[in-house]
C-alpha cells in the first residue's frame, strides 16, 4: 500500500468527482507525489487498482508528463525558464548558475523548463510551483537559501500544500 | 492611449483581493448570471453571436458557431475550460485565473446554462499551483452563495465544476489532447472528425473554450451583444488582452479594443509598452505566440492594426494567443528560432512522424547555425524539412500532422528565411566538410 489512510480516502473522493475513474489518474498521481516527494512504482500500482487500470497503463500515462518525477528529486524543485522571452533577458545564464551551484545538493533539483507564463517578470523561475520573478543570480541564490532555512514555506514537489 | 479595461477592470481596481468572493460579489460578480437565469437559455448563444465573440485561445473560431455544432438531443454533454496556457510568452489566462477566478466561473456557469450541461471541467495547467488553488476556493465560495450546485438561484438549473490539474505538457492546450489527458491518457491529439462537439470527452458532445473567451461572456450578457460589438472592427470585436514581453520598458498584459490599436501603439505608447529600453530599435517581433510567423520593425508592420483578419490576410501572421514578443537590434534571430524550435521538439507528443522527427532535426540544424557551426546550405535544408511537415510553407499552413504543433515549429524557420536570410548566410560562411555518412 502506498497511500496513507487519509490520502486513500482523499483518493476515493477525487475519483467520485469524475464520470469515469480513469480520469483521476493525473490528480491521484499529484496526490501521491504530494505525499512521497516523487511518484513511486508502488503508488502507480495502487492508483491502477483504484481506477481499474493496469500498472503499465498508469505508468504509460504518468511518464508522459514532466511534472511527475519517477525518481526522488529532493525537497525543492527549482524550475528555471529559458524560453524565448527569458532567453534574451538572462534565463539561460540564471539556469546554468543555479544548476552548477546546486549540482551536489541532494535537496535542490534544478531543471530547465519551458515558458511558465510569467514573461512580464522575465527571467522567472518556480520553486515547487510558486513563482519568483525578475531574478538576478544573487537574488535566486538568496531565495533558494531562504527556502532551505525554512524562512519561506515551500509547497510539495507537486505544488500542493503540506 | 489608455487601455479599455473590461475583463481586467476588477483585478486592477482591487489589486490586493480581487480574487476573493467578498470583493468580487460586492463588485458585481454573478449579477450577469442572476439576470441570465431569468432568460431563456437559448438567448445566451444569440447574444454571443451578435457580439461576434471569437475564441481567445489562438484559432479565433466564432464561439457561438462552436456551440451550435452540439447535436440537439444528445446528453450528457460537457463544457471543458482550457486553462492550460503554455504558448510561449502568453500570460493572460494565468492572470485571469489567479486574479479573477469568479469572473471565469461566472462565464462557465452562464455558458453551461446556455449549452445545457450539468458538469463542467476546468483543465488548469499543472504549474499554476496558486491559480488552481484560488479557483478551487472560488468554486467552494460559489457553492456557499448558491451560484453552483443544485437549483442555482432557484432556476432549476444544476451545475458542478471540477478543477483538473495538468502535469506539464504544452500539447494538452490542443483541445483533443486536453480531452485525452482529462480521460487519464497521454496527451496525444485525436484525428478529427469526429469533432469534440459531436464526440468529445467520454465520446459525448463537448465544448472546449479558453479562459479569456469565457471570462468575456458575463460582460456580453450584462451589456448585450450589440453593445459589445460596437467595440472593435469588422470581425474582430470587443477587447483582447495582449501579453507584451521582451525588449519593452513596461512588459505586461494590456487589454485594448481590437482593430483600433496598432502594434506600434502597443509597443511604444507610454500607457502601454513604453518603448524599447535604451531607445534601441525593434528588429523583429512575434505577433501571436510562438506558433505565428514573425513581423519586423518596419513601419508597414508596426503600423498594422491588432485585427485578427487584417494581419492574416496582409502578412500571413496570426494574433493567435495574443502574445507579442519584442526583440531589439542586439538579438540574433537564429538564436530565437533555435530556442523556439527546441521548444516544439521537446513538446512534440511523438504521435506523428513528421513532427516528432522533423522538429528534432530542425532543432539540431538551428543549433549549429546559431552557435557558429552553420553551413551555407543549412537554411535550405531547414526549409526542405519544414516542407515535409507543412507542405508549401504557407500561412495559414497546411499540415502532414494531426495537430498544428509541427507546422508551428516551421513558422520560425520560414520567418528566419523571409526576413533574415542574408544575416543567417553571413554567419555560415564556409562549407564545412561533411563527415562520412553525414547528411547533406
Amino acid at each position: 500500500m502506498a497511500y496513507s489512510d487519509v490520502n486513500r480516502r482523499r483518493a476515493r473522493e477525487i475519483i467520485d468527482r469524475y464520470p469515469r475513474a480513469r480520469s483521476a489518474i493525473l490528480p491521484l498521481a499529484h496526490l501521491a507525489q504530494d505525499q512521497d516527494g516523487y511518484l513511486s512504482r508502488d503508488a502507480m500500482a495502487e492508483i491502477a487498482e483504484l481506477v481499474g487500470a493496469s500498472p503499465a497503463e498508469v505508468y504509460g500515462t504518468c511518464s508522459f508528463y514532466t511534472m511527475f518525477k519517477l525518481e526522488p528529486v529532493g525537497k525543492y524543485v527549482v524550475s528555471v525558464c529559458t524560453n524565448v522571452t527569458c532567453l534574451v533577458l538572462g534565463g539561460p545564464e540564471l539556469y546554468e548558475h543555479l544548476r552548477d551551484r546546486y549540482a551536489d545538493d541532494d535537496d535542490v533539483h534544478v531543471e530547465e523548463v519551458e515558458c511558465l507564463a510569467a514573461c512580464d517578470g522575465a527571467p522567472c523561475l518556480q520553486v515547487n510551483y510558486d513563482f519568483h520573478l525578475s531574478l538576478t543570480a544573487q537574488h535566486a541564490d538568496e531565495l533558494v537559501e531562504s527556502y532551505k532555512r525554512g524562512e519561506l514555506v515551500a509547497r510539495t514537489v507537486s505544488g500542493g500544500r503540506r | 492611449m489608455p487601455e479599455t479595461r473590461m475583463l481586467t477592470r476588477r483585478l486592477h481596481e482591487h489589486p490586493d483581493d480581487s480574487w476573493t468572493a467578498d470583493v468580487a460579489i460586492a463588485d458585481g460578480a454573478y449579477d450577469a448570471l442572476r439576470a441570465t437565469l431569468e432568460r431563456d437559455s437559448g438567448d445566451v448563444a444569440k447574444e454571443i453571436e451578435v457580439a461576434v465573440l471569437r475564441g481567445r485561445g489562438g484559432a479565433g473560431f466564432p464561439t457561438a458557431t462552436k456551440w451550435s455544432f452540439l447535436p440537439d438531443d444528445s446528453f450528457p454533454r460537457y463544457l471543458v475550460v482550457n486553462a492550460d496556457e503554455g504558448e510561449p510568452s502568453t500570460f493572460k489566462d494565468h492572470m485571469l485565473l489567479q486574479r479573477d477566478p469568479h469572473q471565469l466561473l461566472e462565464g462557465v456557469i452562464i455558458s453551461s446554462y446556455a449549452i445545457g450541461c450539468d458538469l463542467a471541467f476546468v483543465y488548469v495547467r499543472g504549474e499554476f499551483a496558486l491559480g488552481g488553488e484560488r479557483l478551487e476556493q472560488a468554486i467552494a465560495d460559489a457553492h456557499r452563495h448558491g451560484f453552483l450546485g443544485r437549483d442555482i438561484l432557484g432556476s432549476g438549473f444544476d451545475l458542478e465544476v471540477v478543477v483538473h490539474r495538468g502535469a506539464g505538457a504544452y500539447i494538452c492546450g490542443e483541445e483533443t489532447a486536453l480531452l485525452e489527458s482529462l480521460e487519464g491518457e497521454r496527451g496525444m491529439p485525436r484525428i478529427r472528425p469526429p469533432f469534440p462537439a459531436v464526440e468529445g470527452l467520454y465520446a459525448k458532445p463537448t465544448v472546449v473554450n479558453n479562459v479569456e473567451t469565457l471570462s468575456a461572456v458575463p460582460h456580453i450578457m450584462s451589456m448585450g451583444g450589440a453593445r459589445y460589438a460596437e467595440l472593435g472592427v469588422d470581425r474582430s470585436k470587443g477587447t483582447r488582452i495582449f501579453s507584451l514581453s521582451g525588449h519593452v520598458r513596461r512588459p505586461g498584459n494590456y487589454e485594448v479594443e481590437l482593430g483600433k490599436t496598432t502594434f506600434r501603439d502597443l509597443i511604444f505608447d507610454d500607457d502601454l509598452g513604453g518603448g524599447v529600453p535604451g531607445d534601441r530599435t525593434v528588429k523583429f517581433f512575434i505577433p501571436g505566440g510562438a506558433s505565428s510567423q514573425w513581423l519586423t520593425g518596419s513601419d508597414e508592420h508596426l503600423d498594422a492594426p491588432l485585427d485578427m483578419d487584417y494581419v492574416q490576410k496582409t502578412f500571413g501572421v496570426m494574433l493567435g494567443s495574443g502574445a507579442v514578443m519584442v526583440y531589439d537590434e542586439t538579438v540574433d534571430p537564429a538564436l530565437v528560432a533555435w530556442r523556439l524550435v527546441k521548444f516544439f521538439a521537446h513538446e512534440s507528443c511523438g504521435k506523428c512522424t513528421p513532427c516528432r522527427e522533423g522538429a528534432g532535426w530542425m532543432e539540431k540544424v538551428l543549433y549549429r547555425i546559431s552557435h557558429g557551426l552553420g553551413r551555407p546550405q543549412d537554411l535550405d535544408l531547414l526549409l526542405d524539412v519544414g516542407d515535409n511537415i507543412s507542405p508549401g510553407l504557407d500561412a495559414p499552413f497546411s499540415q502532414t500532422t494531426i495537430c498544428p504543433l509541427g507546422p508551428s515549429a516551421v513558422s520560425a524557420v520560414v520567418s528566419l528565411d523571409k526576413f533574415f536570410r542574408d544575416e543567417v548566410l553571413e554567419k555560415c560562411p564556409t562549407r564545412i566538410p561533411v563527415a562520412v555518412g553525414g547528411a547533406t
